[in-house]
């Protein structure tokens, strides 16, 4: 492997930093250029993604694409990042999030360099969680991107900002102390931290640490693991965090948290929770199927409920994100068998939906508000007569988040209910029962906004969607409707990976 | 014979600060620049001293030995290993920052510039000593220097009080630990002074463990352990701010590291008889510390107690007598010696425009002080152990190394994590965000000198935080020295 292409992960790492970093230079008032030039650089990682994506193998198993150097040699860490069929799609999903998210921030007026280069280190930090093949640097990366997030929040977010951000940051910190703990633990026990070989090692760990059993350590490790990654994804009834900080980010911080950060949370349990811990997943792989039905039914009750409409978006994430750890659970009870497969298959593409279609649900939302400055749903009403453009698309996402066949999310859904049903018929009868209330609350959202008669407010003059923002969405949509007539492309590669791994 | 850098680092602020007390004392540019050129002179050399140490060989290297009294053993013997070379480099990262931050100070600026350099010889010298007597006279060399600047150029309400409360309290500590090294010198078959025949002097059990407790607690005292830690707030809450920045920077790790060097490394069997009760206190200090940062209200003495929480780590790391505990310890000494330096120079800058510290009076000073407020905020985020910073990659060894001692330790230490996380952020919005007060439209931003000294040590953390490998093998070597003292890994 060349010295060029044997870099392509590392300079989709680091070319965001590397931008930030050089943005710092100039001088804050230029605005225009502090955008332009954002989008422009965020465009590199999505490029070098696109050509690691058709040199992927994905027959091949392992992880591709992998790169090595020392890194914190004392204590046995290292540079390790690699992709697999896992972790690429979630590399492509953020990639392309973030041009997006940035060319929807071009609404943004106050303190824009700083912004900017916020969002490129925050770039950084959730690109480097699913590249890395350490678990020391997962952690690095884990907590790293928590910090421009909170900035992001802080700074430029609604009215009870303040709170949220530090709710958010506070929260997710905590969590991942136990995270930090188990994998100290592990570096002291097992001299390493390369995951890879700690796939084949942790597994089979038998001795006693400091008097303790090892499944005394692995059973505790295993919770403090599940925890931490809970919160991120967020697994009922860890998500107390969630509608606030969503809803007082602002819209590109939205797009990016419900798009991508809560898929590290999940991603955590695939790479690391399942195969670090086969043995204590099966064994409360009922507990994580009773959660995530929870999340499904309550995320999806608690969003019919609302009145605001990006509190609904808010909570339809963990509506969503529930089907992805239903997978998971099915995954973790039936390890090895087809049933798994599926689940897991299932459970990636729906990370992938979900991530398009929550970031174009955000961005919707954000451009009404940018229009009527509110978001409550029933300030809202006929404006399909009046933004007819704004309303088809307003439709079609919704739709695509419900799950409806033709469009992404029916896929993904399918898939989880189809390998969960054989290992958890309750829970999946009461998720299909949770998706019964997606479709209220979707279709309350769409009947409160678009239909019924033009609210007098808005009778005056108010501004179809334009062609910036239909240049953020129409990427989404495209996706949306590809995955849904044509899944292969992506299916494959995420299939030959979970095939050899669950 | 080879050049005496050690001996020149330490000097040279000695020298220049008599200099200086010989000068006009109108002459202020005289004297600010005989402090800024002696300061970086000794920063540059340090640095020589950090790049040109051999990790490979180890040991201690740049020795100067000359005889002084042989008949009490007692001989001038300089040299570095891999734990103090990276504090010296911080001695004089510090003292030049705190030179370019007391720039503007109007009082009296030849003696507050000559004995802020006598401070930095005593520091550099406790550093490089290795003969016990020596340590000893650098070690008392920083007490008059440090009584007359807090209570000279601190804060008026409080700098009698905080002054006489710190010396007292230091001189009764250091008191203690001269008792034990009496004990020592006179303990040892050789009868000497000197660290390196007295490391081989095979102390028997009984006595290690009779007199490991004074000098290792009574070092620690400046090393601000807990029940002792006290001083350290009203200390360097009265101090003026290039004062505090040393203390808290430096000066605690003088006290760790003396605790080290002589009570740990001297008496490595009453290390282990004693090491529980170390780690025991080393917790409360994380926790207890944090718990009380929470809780105040006035700006500077929130950074005061951080540097008590984190000195708990060092004091954790010390305990673990492990290999990765000694090595965070280490790391932590020089990375939270940059980043409470940063800290104390940030709240300076904030109280010299404020002129209040009270946190419910400030606000919004992010707009008009940016360099400031990004100095706390990366300061801020090295405190919280957020990975990426230098922080980070001190704190996890320790945890590691208590890992291997007791998980309680890890488990219940790991709190003060969460709890600086919140203290620092929540004094992070009060202070620089919000609204700004009316009568702080017109305060000025920070210097040029200000922000060169922010840069520097920003610098410094993310460098370290993004690439441990250039200070982990150094501190690693001289950790192999110590395990070999207590007995291997």
């Amino acid at each position: 492997m060349n010295s060029y292409t044997g870099h392509l992960l590392s300079l989709i790492l680091f070319t965001p930093s590397v931008a930030a970093l050089l943005l710092l230079f100039f001088p804050s008032r230029w605005t225009a250029f502090f955008r332009w030039a954002t989008f422009a650089a965020s465009l590199v990682p999505f490029a070098v993604t696109i050509i690691v994506w058709s040199g992927y193998v994905p027959a091949t198993s392992g992880f591709q694409f992998t790169e090595r150097m020392q890194w914190y040699a004392a204590l046995q860490s290292s540079y390790v990042v690699g992709v697999d069929g896992i972790s690429l799609p979630m590399v492509l999903l953020t990639t392309l999030l973030i041009p997006l998210a940035i060319l929807a921030s071009f609404t943004i007026k106050e303190r824009v360099k700083a912004y900017m280069i916020l969002f490129l280190l925050l770039e950084t930090g959730m690109l480097g969680v699913f590249l890395s093949l350490d678990l020391l640097l997962f952690f690095v990366f884990w907590e790293v991107g928590l910090v421009p997030m909170y900035f992001l929040i802080a700074q430029w977010g609604g009215a009870n900002r303040n709170y949220a951000s530090l709710k958010f940051i506070l929260y997710t910190v905590g969590g991942s102390l136990g995270l930090l703990l188990a994998i100290q633990v592990i570096g002291v026990v097992s001299h390493t931290y390369d995951i890879g070989s700690l796939m084949q090692t942790w597994p089979q760990m038998n001795q006693p640490f400091m008097g303790i059993p090892a499944a005394t350590i692995k059973a505790v490790a295993f919770w403090a693991f599940v925890v931490a990654f809970a919160i991120k994804v967020p697994v009922w009834p860890f998500h107390t965090w969630l509608p606030d900080a969503h809803t007082e980010a602002p819209t590109a911080g939205s797009m990016i948290l419900a798009g991508v950060l809560l898929k590290l949370g999940a991603y955590g349990f695939l790479r690391l929770v399942l195969p670090l811990y086969p043995r204590e997943s099966q064994a409360f792989a009922w507990a994580l199927a009773a959660l995530a039905t929870a999340a499904i039914i309550f995320g999806a009750l608690a969003a019919w409920a609302q009145t605001d409409f990006k509190k609904l978006v808010a909570y339809s994430s963990i509506n969503h994100m529930g089907f992805v750890i239903l997978g998971v659970a099915a995954a973790a009870w039936a390890a090895k068998s087809l049933n798994a497969t599926i689940a897991v298959n299932g459970a990636v593409l729906q990370m992938f939906n979900h991530g398009l279609s929550a970031a174009g649900m955000f961005f919707l939302v954000g451009v009404i508000y940018d229009r009527t400055h509110t978001r409550n749903l029933s300030d809202y009403g006929g404006l399909y007569a009046k933004l007819p453009i704004y309303g088809g698309i307003l439709v079609f996402t919704a739709l695509a988040s419900l799950g409806l066949p033709g469009l992404g999310g029916f896929i993904s859904e399918f898939l989880v209910v189809r390998g969960a049903w054989p290992v958890f018929s309750l829970a999946t009868t009461l998720s299909l029962i949770g998706l019964f209330f997606t479709g209220a609350y979707v279709l309350k959202a769409l009947k409160q906004v678009l239909h019924g008669p033009l609210n007098k407010r808005w009778q005056g003059n108010i501004e179809e969607i334009n062609p910036r923002e239909i240049f953020v969405i129409a990427p989404l949509m495209v996706l949306m409707l590809v995955i849904g007539i044509w899944p292969a492309w992506i299916l494959n590669i995420i299939n030959q990976a979970v095939m050899k791994l669950f | 014979m080879q050049f005496p850098i050690l001996s020149v680092i330490i000097f040279i602020p000695l020298v220049a600060g008599l200099a200086i007390l010989l000068m006009p004392a109108g002459r202020r540019d005289w004297i600010r620049e005989t402090a800024l050129g002696a300061a970086s002179l000794t920063l540059l050399l340090s640095f020589i001293v950090y790049v040109g140490y051999d990790v490979q060989s180890g040991g201690y290297q740049f020795t100067e030995m000359v005889p002084w009294l042989p008949a009490l053993g007692i001989s001038y013997h300089m040299g570095v290993d891999g734990i103090s070379v990276p504090l010296v480099l911080l001695g004089g990262i510090v003292v030049f920052c705190g030179v370019l931050i007391s720039w503007r100070v109007e009082d009296r600026p030849r003696e507050f510039f000559a004995f802020l350099l006598f401070l930095g010889t005593s520091v550099l010298g406790v550093f490089c000593s290795l003969d016990l007597f020596q340590l000893f006279f650098f070690f008392e060399l920083a007490v008059f220097p440090k009584y007359l600047m807090i209570v000279t150029w601190g804060y008026p309400k409080t700098r009698e009080y905080g002054s006489m409360k710190l010396t007292l309290y230091l001189f009764v500590g250091s008191m203690v630990a001269l008792l034990g090294v009496l004990a020592i010198y006179f303990g040892s078959a050789a009868r000497t002074f000197d660290l390196l025949e007295l490391e081989k002097a095979g102390f028997p059990l009984a006595f290690q463990r009779m007199w490991f407790p004074l000098v290792f607690f009574g070092f620690a005292v400046l090393g601000g352990i807990f029940p002792f830690h006290s001083w350290a707030p009203d200390g360097h809450v009265a101090a003026p701010t290039a004062i505090s920045m040393l203390l808290a920077g430096v000066e605690m790790k003088v006290g760790a590291f003396a605790a080290l060097r002589v009570a740990i490394m001297l008496l490595p069997g009453g290390a282990h008889a004693w090491a529980p009760l170390v780690l025991a206190l080393g917790v409360v200090n994380v926790v207890y510390g944090a718990l009380i940062a929470l809780v105040q209200t006035d700006f500077k003495y929130v950074i005061g107690f951080s540097s008590v929480s984190h000195m708990g780590l060092v004091l954790i790391g010390f305990a673990t007598l492990n290999k990765e505990g000694l090595l965070g310890s280490g790391i932590q000494m020089f990375s939270h010696g940059v980043m409470t330096a940063l800290f104390f120079a940030v709240v300076g800058m904030v109280y010299d425009r404020a002129h209040t510290r009270d946190i419910p009076k400030l606000g919004g000073l992010f707009s008009k002080m940016p360099w400031a407020g990004v100095g706390f905020i990366v300061g801020g985020l090295v405190s919280m152990g957020m990975p990426g910073f230098s922080g980070f990659i001190a704190e996890f060894p320790i945890f590691m190394g208590a890992w291997q001692v007791s998980p309680w330790v890890a488990i219940i230490a790991i709190t003060g994590v969460l709890i600086t996380a919140a203290y620092i952020l929540l004094v992070l919005r009060r202070v620089f965000f919000g609204e700004l007060p009316a009568e702080y439209l017109r305060i000025e931003d920070v210097s040029v000198q200000d922000k060169v000294a922010i840069a520097l040590l920003v610098v410094i953390m993310i460098g370290i935080g993004l690439f441990p490998s250039l200070i982990s093998p150094m501190v690693q070597s001289g950790v192999n020295h110590v395990l070999s003292l207590l007995g291997g890994a």
